[in-house]
C-alpha cells in the first residue's frame, strides 16, 4: 500500500458554517486509515482552467466510517468550486500529505487562528493529556463549540465581540494559561508571535505552515520555507512545506 | 505491436515520453505513482555546480489553463546529484537526462565535467530559465551567446548535449541555428513564457519574483508552432514540450516534428500523466495501424 493515494471520493455532507467557511465530510476509503492529525489532502478542481490541486488541512478523521472532514474558507476559484459541491458528488483527492503533529505527553496549549483552526480539532480530540485550547478569530466564530468537548476553550477576537479583544497571545496572557508545549496553526504573523512567546517562556512549539503549492509531494520546490540549518534533502536553508512539513518545530525554521 | 522507440542523437528511448525539467524532481517523489521503467526518460530538475537557494516565496500562481512559477532553480548542487539522484535513476530502464544550469559559462562547464564519467545518457543545458538574474535566459536570447556556450560545453561533454531553448525571443529559428552551429546534438523547447500576475487585494505581484514562467495547456499552441518552425529549420532532433497533458497533445507535437516530448505541469494535476500518455500514444498507433512511431514524426508539413 502506497503511502499516498489519489482516489475518487464522494462528498458525504457539505454545509456552510460561517459566511465563507465550508464544512465538508468526504467518504474516501484507505486515505482515512493512514491519515494523522496535522496532515492535509489535495483536492483537485473540476473546472477546466484550474490545474493545481488545493491543499486543505484535515479537520477530523473518522476511521470507523471511513470519512475525512475538511473545513475551508472560500478564498478563490478552487475553494468556490468546492463550496458548490453537493452530497454525493464525486471528487478527486490525494493524500494523506505532509508529516502531521507529533503528539507528546506534555501539558499543552492548542492554538488555532482563523482558517488554521480546523486541523486543531482532530489534534484536540487525539491529545489525551492536560490541555487548553485557544482560538483566534477576526470576528465571526466557527467550530468553537465543537472544541469544548476536548478541553477548556479560550477565544480571542480582533473586534472584541467574543472573549479577549486582541490575538491568541493576548488570550493566553489574559487567562494565565501555562503549559510545556504549544501546537499551533494559523496566519504567519500569529505563528511569529507564538514562536517568540514560546522561546520567551522556554516552551516547545510545533507550528503548521501554509504556502502556495503545486505538486504537494515534494518534487516541484514551490512551497518552501526558510530553515535555520541546511536541510538534508535540499542542501540549502529551505524545507519543503508539503513534504517536510507542514508541521515544524518553531525553532527549526525562520519566520 | 507498434514500435514506440525513438532515437535522439544516438540514444534509443523505449518511447518518446520524458519529464520536463523542474516538474518531476529526479523522479523519487513520483516513483510512488508511476513506474519509471515505462517512461522514455526522466529529465531532472536543473542542477548547478553548487547548491542554489532559489527565489523567495510565493513562487507560484495559478493562471487560467496554466501556472506561473519563479522557483529560481533551487537545487542541491551536482555533488548531491552524483551521490543520490543519478544512482536512483540508474535503477530504472529509462534514460537519465540531467538538466544543467549555471550563472556563468564556468559554472556550466564545472557541472558538465563532473558529469563526464557519470552513467547518464544525455544532458540538457538550461539557457532559458526566465527566473534567475544571471545565466539562464541571458545566454538563451542572443544567438552569438548561444553558439558560444554550446561550443564551450561540447568541448567538455562526454554525452550528447541537448540545448533547451527559450520562447522569449523574436525568432526562435535563429537561436536554434546558433545552437546547431555550436555543435548541439539536440534541441528541446519550449521553456516557459515569461508572465506576470497581480494580487489585486494586496496590491502586490502574485509571485515574489514579480515575473514567472508561464506553463501548462495555455501555452501549447505557441509551443507547437515553435517546435514546427525549429524542426523545419535545423537537422537536429527536437524534443517538444509546453502544455502537454494528454496523448493527443503529445501526438500533435510529434506530427509537428518533435522526436520526443516532455510532460511538465500536467504532473501536478495528474501524477499519472506520463504513463497515461505513453499508453495513449500506443493506442493511437495501433488503432491507426501505424507500425512505427517514427512514421508520424514531422508528418504534417
Amino acid at each position: 500500500m502506497a503511502d499516498i493515494d489519489r482516489v475518487t471520493a464522494t462528498v458525504d455532507n457539505i454545509s456552510f458554517i460561517g459566511s465563507d467557511v465550508v464544512d465538508m465530510w468526504i467518504n474516501c476509503g484507505d486515505i482515512v486509515d493512514k491519515a494523522k492529525c496535522g496532515q492535509f489532502i489535495n483536492i483537485f478542481c473540476k473546472g477546466e482552467g484550474s490545474l493545481l490541486p488545493r491543499p486543505i488541512s484535515i479537520c477530523r478523521i473518522d476511521k470507523e466510517n471511513k470519512k475525512l472532514r475538511v473545513v475551508f474558507r472560500v478564498v478563490g476559484k478552487g475553494t468556490k468550486e468546492f463550496s458548490e459541491y453537493k452530497a454525493g458528488d464525486c471528487i478527486t483527492i490525494m493524500g494523506p500529505l505532509g508529516n502531521g503533529f507529533t503528539l507528546k505527553d506534555k501539558k499543552a496549549i492548542i492554538i488555532g487562528g482563523g482558517i488554521g483552526i480546523p486541523p486543531m480539532l482532530e489534534l484536540s480530540k487525539q491529545l489525551q493529556c492536560e490541555k487548553s485550547i485557544v482560538l483566534g478569530y477576526r470576528d465571526e466564530l466557527f467550530l468553537n463549540t465543537e472544541f469544548e468537548a476536548f478541553g477548556n476553550v479560550y477565544i480571542s477576537t480582533e473586534d472584541g465581540s467574543c472573549g479577549t479583544k486582541g490575538n491568541v497571545i493576548d488570550a493566553i496572557k489574559a487567562n494565565n494559561i501555562e503549559a510545556d508545549i504549544i501546537y499551533a496553526c494559523g496566519p504567519l504573523p500569529m505563528l511569529k508571535g507564538i514562536k517568540a512567546y514560546a522561546n520567551e517562556k522556554g516552551m516547545e512549539a510545533q507550528i503548521s505552515m501554509e504556502e502556495r503549492m503545486a505538486c504537494g509531494i515534494g518534487a516541484c520546490l514551490a512551497c518552501v520555507c526558510k530553515s535555520k540549518d541546511v536541510d538534508e534533502h535540499t542542501k540549502v536553508n529551505n524545507k519543503r512545506v508539503c513534504k517536510d512539513g507542514p508541521v515544524f518545530d518553531a525553532n527549526e525554521i525562520e519566520l | 505491436m507498434s514500435s514506440m522507440k525513438v532515437n535522439i542523437a544516438g540514444v534509443e528511448l523505449n518511447n518518446p515520453v520524458m519529464t520536463a525539467s523542474g516538474t518531476f524532481g529526479s523522479g523519487m517523489e513520483y516513483a510512488d505513482f508511476v513506474d519509471l521503467n515505462k517512461l522514455g526518460g526522466v529529465i531532472t530538475k536543473g542542477v548547478a555546480n553548487v547548491p542554489w537557494q532559489g527565489n523567495p516565496t510565493p513562487r507560484i500562481a495559478e493562471t487560467y489553463g496554466g501556472m506561473i512559477n519563479a522557483v529560481g532553480l533551487q537545487n542541491p548542487g551536482i555533488d548531491t546529484f552524483i551521490e543520490r539522484d543519478i544512482p536512483f535513476l540508474q535503477k530504472y530502464d529509462c534514460k537519465t537526462v540531467i538538466n544543467v544550469c549555471g550563472r556563468s559559462t564556468k559554472d556550466y562547464i564545472e557541472v558538465v565535467e563532473k558529469l563526464a564519467d557519470q552513467p547518464i545518457d544525455m544532458m540538457e543545458i538550461n539557457i532559458s530559465c526566465p527566473n534567475v538574474k544571471e545565466g539562464g535566459i541571458a545566454f538563451g536570447q542572443n544567438p552569438k551567446a548561444v553558439e558560444e556556450i554550446t561550443r564551450e560545453i561540447k568541448k567538455y561533454a562526454k554525452q550528447p548535449v541537448i540545448m533547451k531553448l527559450s520562447p522569449n525571443v523574436t525568432d526562435i529559428t535563429e537561436i536554434a541555428r546558433a545552437a546547431e552551429c555550436g555543435g548541439a546534438d539536440a534541441l528541446s523547447l519550449i521553456n516557459t513564457i515569461t508572465g506576470m500576475r497581480i494580487n489585486i487585494n494586496r496590491r502586490t505581484f502574485a509571485v515574489a519574483n514579480k515575473t514567472g514562467g508561464l506553463s501548462g495547456p495555455a501555452i501549447m499552441p505557441v509551443a507547437i508552432r515553435m517546435v514546427y518552425q525549429v524542426a523545419n529549420a535545423v537537422k537536429l532532433p527536437v524534443i517538444g514540450m509546453g502544455g502537454i497533458s494528454t496523448a493527443s497533445d503529445a501526438i500533435e507535437f510529434l506530427m509537428a516534428g518533435a522526436t520526443a516530448i516532455c510532460v511538465g505541469t500536467a504532473n501536478f494535476n495528474n501524477p499519472y500523466a506520463t504513463v497515461e500518455i505513453v499508453d495513449g500514444i500506443k493506442d493511437f498507433l495501433e488503432k491507426n495501424n501505424i507500425d512505427d512511431i517514427n512514421d508520424i514524426i514531422g508528418c504534417v508539413k
